[in-house]
């Protein structure tokens, strides 16, 4: 009896520190991927870090050369020219009115045209539209600068004489029709997103489409929008290719459409087309312009996160 | 009888009211339809006048296969054609495990802690950084500090940096979309964390995260600025080393470290000669990028609407 159990025994305790060990070599199997998953999580945060210390460390060499309140108040950017100076206004004019004449158009359409589709549009219009939308928020930005420069802006020539063939109209205009698919289609799901009883509520008291969709809808829908609207103003403040080939590369401070002008982001392209040596002033520059570019996305992007969370209205 | 004609009165002004609310109704109905249509056709005119401008190019089989040259009329698109699909393996090969990983542990595995907290406040923000923005980086740290120079492995690893994004946030979705109950079968019958993930929730999202690498490659494959900023030439008349050769070991890695053109730099560099026969070849490029990007996006995005339909996990 005391034999057979002892037999019995021993395969089992055999069995049960077996057992621990597997699942001690699974748990260490476990803990690994979780720590290289965790690593390719922090990815994200890596290329933050590098993003910002590399434009950092650059631009610290740029400023060792030039003085900040130079970069801040000279109205001319000439750091190629041999009498060079390193005023970064002209290139914000230039972002700035490019941008602006871009939103002054799109947010009006792609408002109205989100508004339409989730409060008036039949389902098979906006399940038609919807994905069109979708698609043209995924044509490249260097076909629309195709647009810019030998469609809009030589049809632009024959409305207002004298534009020159570099100009920050056509651009804009360009860039806004390239947001609007973004805007109309964000702003959309917002709105979608806002639940079907407060329409019901606003029709039961006998408010018709167009009140429901502005004075329902519109407001519980608006961090969703607002959102949308500065994600597009990062987006065209960021654009590049639309105003490397049809604005024209001469820095120039001037808010006149009519004028041409370069932006940050063309500037950036500029430079990088030719051949500047590593280390050199001019190649710093680059380093320096693309800082004030990330500042200024960066300082809107926040802005949305923040509206987005004062905003919010949970449902 | 006053009384009546008041109320008259009154149910007038009632349905005059009601009358004019419809108008706005129908109006704004209009006027919304008309801005919609109004952009679609615009960028249809576009589309059409940029192929028709390109046509007599596209309809040739020697501008696919021909080098870049001076004279317009030689000019073709091959060195580009193998440019952007050797760069794109590297953004691939770079880009999905990596972004596809992150996602698994933001959705899986991460605490609710300050940690998790900072890589979601990135990844939301590395998506709105302007491209060129991610080509300084690369200039920075791939071409200087690494010494990869202006190389496909650079431009691809920049473009992989570019896409991480849209991989972690289209993954992130559709994971979210895959239902506890899955996860609680599978650890009901003994599997680890780890075999949940990979045996059963990534398995059912491959259809989300694919929808997701297709768009992000596709916004790869147009991409421009960041690979200008990193000094790619845009006069290339020579093929990188093949990476696949006759004899052992059969794969050749010096192609990452050659110089090359991508499509979209191609077109740039037509597009910013003057001369109209140098623009006739940038249409024709950019033909070839739209009908490229657009294909892949379409499929992504009829893919996206047909999970959304088919699956009902209950």
């Amino acid at each position: 009896m005391n034999t057979a159990n002892q037999v019995l025994k021993k395969p089992m305790e055999l069995e049960i520190s077996d057992r621990l060990a597997k699942k001690f070599r699974r748990n260490l199997i476990e803990r690994g991927i979780e720590f290289l998953l965790l690593l390719a999580a922090m990815s994200a945060v890596f290329t933050t870090v590098a993003i910002v210390s590399i434009l950092l460390y650059e631009s610290y060499t740029f400023f060792e050369h030039v003085s900040l309140w130079d970069f801040l108040t000279d109205t001319q950017w000439t750091p190629l020219f041999a009498d060079a100076h390193y005023g970064i206004m002209p290139l914000v004019s230039g972002t700035v009115t490019t941008a602006a004449i871009a939103l002054a158009f799109a947010i009006p359409v792609g408002t109205i045209g989100a508004i339409y589709l989730s409060e008036f549009a039949s389902h098979r219009v906006r399940e038609t539209v919807k994905p069109i939308l979708e698609l043209l928020e995924g044509v490249p930005t260097i076909v629309f600068g195709y647009f810019a420069l030998l469609l809009v802006t030589p049809l632009l020539q024959k409305f207002i004489p004298g534009l020159p063939t570099f100009n920050m109209l056509g651009p804009g205009i360009v860039i806004g029709i390239m947001v609007i698919p973004y805007i109309a289609s964000v702003s959309e799901d917002a709105m979608r997103a806002v639940p079907m009883s407060m329409r019901e509520g606003s029709y039961a008291m006998g408010a018709t489409r167009f009140q429901t969709a502005i004075r329902v809808v519109t407001p519980a829908a608006i961090s969703g929008i607002i959102a949308a609207y500065i994600l597009a103003i990062s987006r065209a403040v960021g654009e590049t290719m639309v105003v490397a080939i049809a604005a024209g590369q001469q820095p120039n401070l001037t808010f006149n459409p009519m004028d041409s002008a370069a932006t940050i982001t063309a500037y950036i392209v500029q430079v990088a087309m030719g051949d500047l040596p590593h280390g050199s002033i001019g190649y710093q520059s680059i380093f320096a312009a693309g800082l004030v570019l990330m500042l200024m996305t960066l300082t809107f992007n926040l802005l949305g996160h923040f509206t987005r969370k004062k905003f919010r209205e949970a449902y | 009888m006053n009384t009546e004609a008041s109320t008259l009165k009154d149910l007038d002004a009632v349905r005059s009211m009601i009358k004019r609310h419809k108008l706005n109704d129908y109006l704004f109905g209009a006027v919304g339809l008309s801005f919609i249509m109004l952009i679609l056709l615009t960028l249809l005119v576009l589309f059409i006048d940029l192929i028709m401008d390109g046509y007599p190019k596209l309809m040739s089989w020697d501008f696919f296969s021909s080098f870049p040259s001076r004279r317009a009329a030689n000019a073709g698109l091959l060195s580009a054609l193998v440019g952007s699909a050797l760069v794109m393996i590297i953004t691939f090969v770079s880009a999905v495990p990596m972004g596809v990983a992150a996602a698994i542990y933001l959705e899986e595995y991460a605490k609710k802690n300050w940690l998790s907290e900072v890589i979601e406040v990135n990844v939301t923000n590395l998506a709105a950084v302007p491209s060129i923005i991610y080509g300084l980086l690369a200039l920075g740290l791939f071409v200087y500090i690494l010494d990869f120079g202006t190389s496909i492995l650079t431009a691809g690893l920049t473009l992989g940096l570019l896409i991480l994004p849209v991989v972690i946030v289209a993954t992130r979705e559709a994971i979210r979309g895959i239902p506890v109950a899955i996860r609680e079968a599978a650890y009901a019958v003994g599997a680890t964390k780890w075999q949940v993930v990979s045996q059963h929730v990534v398995r059912y999202a491959t259809g989300g995260i694919l929808t997701g690498v297709i768009i992000g490659m596709a916004r790869a494959i147009g991409e421009t600025a960041p690979v200008i900023t990193i000094g790619a030439l845009t006069f290339i008349a020579f093929l990188p080393p093949s990476p696949v050769t006759t004899s052992a070991p059969f794969l050749n890695f010096d192609w990452l470290w050659s110089g090359f053109t991508v499509l979209p730099i191609q077109m740039f560099s037509w597009l910013s000669r003057p001369g109209a026969d140098f623009h006739v070849n940038a249409a024709a490029a950019g033909a070839v990028i739209i009908v490229v990007t657009l294909l892949m996006n379409g499929i992504a995005i009829k893919m996206r609407y047909n999970i959304r339909k088919k699956i009902k996990w209950q």
